[in-house]
Order: C-alpha cells, then structure tokens, then sequence
C-alpha cells in the first residue's frame, strides 16, 4: 500500500475500487443499522378506551370521596364534592406525572411525589404543578356515571 | 489522523499500548493448503456475536411465562418492525453457529491440532460445544410452541433416565415434576443469563489459549516445512488474516440475511399441555442423531432398561470424545489411529442418523 507517495495523482481505477469497496461497506452497515433502530420503535399500543367510559354507578361514591378509573390508557380521578357534584379530572399530574389523589382534609386534589396541589376544577394552585389538569365532562345516564372526554367544537 | 494517533499516545502511557498489542502483531498463520479450515472458528465466534445482539434485541419484546411467551413472539412477528427478520435471524445464526462448531471440532480432529501443547484449547472448545447445545435445547422452548413444548419433555424426560443422579437433575431441569410455566421461566433463566456468562468467560480463554500457542500446522504439512525450510510460509494476523476473516464473516452474514428473509423461521401453534403429542415431534437437527439412536434401541437389554443402556453409552462416548487429545501419545502410533477411527465413525454415525431420523419420520 505504498501508491500514496506525494504529489502522485492516483490511477482512476484504483479510486474506482476504493469507491465500490467504500459505497459497499456503507451501504452493508446501513442495512444492518435501518432495521434495527426500525426494531428499537416500539409499535403504537391501540387506545381501546375509547373517548368515554363508565367510571361508577349512582351511589358509589359519598360526598367528599372520590375514586381512581381506568380512562383510556391512563388514570382519571372521579370525586363527589361536599355538595354532592360530581367532577372527573385526569389524574395524570401534569408536572411529572404522577398518579394524583383526592385529600378530603383539604378538599383539594393533591399529589403525593412533590407537594402538587390543585383545586376540584383542575387548576394548579400550588406547588410545582406547570399546568390544570385536564378536566371531564360527567353525565349521569340512568344509574351509571359516565365521564367523557370534552369535545372542542 | 493526529486525534488518533495522541489518543493513542495517551494510552501509550499508562497502559504501555505497545506491549498490549505487540503479540498480537506479531501472531502470524500458517499458509498451506488447508488454511481454510482455520476460518471456521472464527466464523462460530462472529455468529455468536451475532447471537447476542440479536439476543439483546429480543430481550427488548420478549416475555417469559406461560401465558404470554407464544404472544410476545409472535408480537415480535407481526407487529414489531422487523420483528421478524431479528427473531429468523437468531434462530438461523443459533443453527448455523452449532454446524460451523461441528465443522470446527471435526476440522480439528482431522489435521490433528488437538495435539500438545494444545489439549486444553480442545477442551475448553468441548465445553463451548455443551454450551452452544444447551443454548440450543433452553431457546429452543422459550417461543413455547408444540413442537418445543413436547421436545422439551422428551428430552428432560431422558435425562431422568440417567442413573442415581437423574431424576434430581430432571426435577433441577423442569422446575417440578413436569414441564410447565416453571420450566419456561427456568430454561429463559439459563438462556439468557447462566449460558452467557459462562460462554463468555470460556470464549476468552478459549481465544487467549489459541493466542499463547499460535496456530496449529498439520502434522504432514509440518514434517515437509522441517524437511525444506524454505518452503514454510507464514501470514501476518494482523492485518492480513483479519482481513481475509473478516471477509468470511462477511459471506456468514450474508448467507444467514439471505436465510433468515427467504425462509423465515416458523412459530407453528401454541403449546397445550394438555393436548396429545402431535406427529412428528423432533428435537433440533443436532439432537436428532441421539434421538433416533434411542428410538432404535430395544426396551430392555438383557434386564436393562433400553434407554438407559443409550444413555451410558453415549455418555461414555461423549467422555471418550472429551479425553481424546491425551490417547494421541499412546503406544507409537496406535492411538493416533484411534483417534483417526473415532473421528470418521462419529461423523459418520452423526451425519447417518441424522438423515435416518428425518427420513424415517
């Protein structure tokens, strides 16, 4: 391999066979690599919730209570206020989502891992909430409580 | 180029990077007409490494378990993107890693390069050959299909036949009295943490035996170099051989891409422990010889169980085969003979009953 002396303008054909080894071994190591990172991606979980589920039938739950469903694929927190109105929020903190819950002390909707507080419409009162958390709409349909996602019209 | 060259400066001087590498630039390789047969091993160990990146890449989607093991891999092959031509190329690699070991340990036996100094290199390969077998058997049911499910039994069940210690080891084996989720988790266990680590450990010795010796030359080629000097001819490893086994690599993966996406590996049905054995329930090609040679050997020999008698012998067959470097030396050419004879019978033996398994079905 001593063609490289200085000054020397290489044959073509010797560029030739460096180009097709080169071209070859590059195209070799990005088939290899393509499937791979293809493989890394995890495929999409199917959303089977759908936009609306029944979280709990009339009487489940007492003033002042509340109660963790599955909506979707995520937690959603359903809790009857003192004054006996229903109120659904996801319970996805919307900090560094934790699971949040409902401290009936306080009447408030805490989470537990930083101290995050939030009133029973979903708004980020204290603590490092950056965010509301999302807010349900609750139907009452015959004896079964029904929370759904709020439509943007 | 002068990032890499004060890179290795750096090293230079606090590792002495001269002397790490030096024997490994002064490592040359016999060039005779049989220099083909010292790619072998190499090949084994790049399909090996081919096993474990894949291995890795299953690990990121399978699940062990009963219930969900059969699932997850067929997740892997319907939903993951080319979940599929990872799974078919671990299953090809692993098949093609034990025929080019195979190959390897027979090359070896032949030009006769177990011979001193290097018994222990051909000892530590044998214990890699077991490895590289129960690699084989413990991934083998790990999809938890039928054909795995029963195959597991079977041959979990003939390791019980095994004298005094057998039932212990088939209890050890199954996880309980028979082959269920347990086994599952267990055989998943061995696959992916005990076998490694061992192979690993004996892969470097295996490699660092194979450096500190050098290359074996055929003892006829040997004797012609003694004679006339000046017709041994040696090749730098580095980087000469690498490169050339590189290349063999190379067409390896080749082969294994085109396999893997002409003939994908199947996943057939889900195991049902609870289902009769369908027909044609086989154990991986490379047990099949042990298989049939079982199936063939009466019920009872003389007031033995047949199974058993199978099972002595092949074990102590498979301890002769082991200690075979150390009849080399015995009584002035007689044990080479020996060797020799062992040597052909059992590829023989192997590559006849194999084909007599699959035809006799």
């Amino acid at each position: 391999m001593k063609t490289e002396e200085p000054g020397r303008i290489q044959p073509l054909r010797r560029r030739m066979v460096e180009m097709l080894l080169g071209g070859g071994l590059f195209a070799s190591i990005v088939s290899a690599i393509y499937p791979v990172l293809r493989y890394l991606v995890p495929p999409p979980v199917a959303d089977l919730g759908g936009d609306e589920i029944v979280a709990a039938k009339v009487g489940d739950l007492k003033p002042n209570s509340s109660k963790i469903v599955r909506f979707g694929t995520r937690p959603a927190l359903l809790l009857m206020t003192s004054e006996g109105e229903y109120r659904a929020l996801s319970a996805v903190c919307t900090h560094l989502s934790c699971t949040v819950q409902y401290r009936n002390d306080l009447h408030q909707v805490w989470c537990a891992c930083h101290n995050g507080m939030y009133d029973l419409n979903g708004r980020n009162i204290s603590g490092p909430p950056p965010r509301p958390l999302e807010a349900y709409q609750v139907h009452v349909r015959g004896d079964e409580i029904v929370i759904s996602r709020k439509r943007e019209a | 180029m002068s990032a890499l060259t004060r890179a290795r400066t750096w090293l230079d001087e606090r590792f002495h990077w001269a002397d790490l590498v030096g024997p490994l630039k002064k490592k040359t390789v016999p060039v005779h007409r049989l220099s083909y047969w010292y790619f072998l091993g190499g090949i084994t160990l790049f399909l090996f490494i081919i096993q474990v990146c894949t291995g890795i890449l299953l690990l990121l989607y399978y699940r062990p378990g009963a219930n969900e093991a059969f699932e997850s891999v067929q997740y892997i092959m319907t939903r993951v993107q080319f979940g599929w031509l990872v799974r078919s190329i671990h299953s090809w690699a692993a098949n093609l890693m034990i025929l080019t070991a195979f190959a390897h340990m027979f090359s070896v036996v032949f030009l006769r390069a177990y011979r001193k100094p290097r018994e222990l290199t051909w000892l530590s390969g044998m214990v890699l050959l077991f490895l590289a077998l129960g690699f084989g058997f413990s991934g083998y049911l790990l999809p938890w299909n039928t054909l795995a499910f029963f195959a597991t039994k079977v041959g979990t069940e003939i390791t019980g036949q095994v004298p005094v210690v057998g039932r212990h080891l088939m209890i050890f084996l199954r996880g309980g009295e028979d082959v269920t989720g347990a086994t599952l988790t267990r055989f998943f266990g061995f696959h992916v943490a005990v076998l490694p680590g061992l192979t690993t450990l004996f892969v470097l010795l295996h490699l660092a035996l194979v450096q500190y010796f050098g290359m074996s030359v055929p003892p006829g080629v040997e004797a012609r170099w003694k004679t006339s000097p000046q017709e041994a001819r040696q090749m730098k490893f580095f980087p000469n051989f690498f490169l050339r086994e590189l290349m063999a690599w190379y067409i390896a993966l080749g082969v294994l891409g085109a396999l893997a996406a002409i003939l994908p590996w199947e996943l057939g049905t889900k195991a049902d422990p609870f289902a009769p054995a369908p027909a044609g329930i086989r154990p991986e090609w490379y047990f099949m010889f042990m298989f049939q040679t079982l199936k063939k050997i009466p019920a009872k020999l003389w007031f033995v169980d047949g199974e058993v008698v199978g099972i002595l012998v092949f074990g102590a067959a498979g301890l002769v085969w082991m200690l075979l470097p150390f009849f080399d030396k015995a009584g002035g050419g007689r044990g080479r003979k020996f060797i020799m004879g062992a040597g052909v019978f059992a590829l023989a033996y192997i590559i006849a009953m194999t084909f007599y398994g699959y035809a006799a079905k």
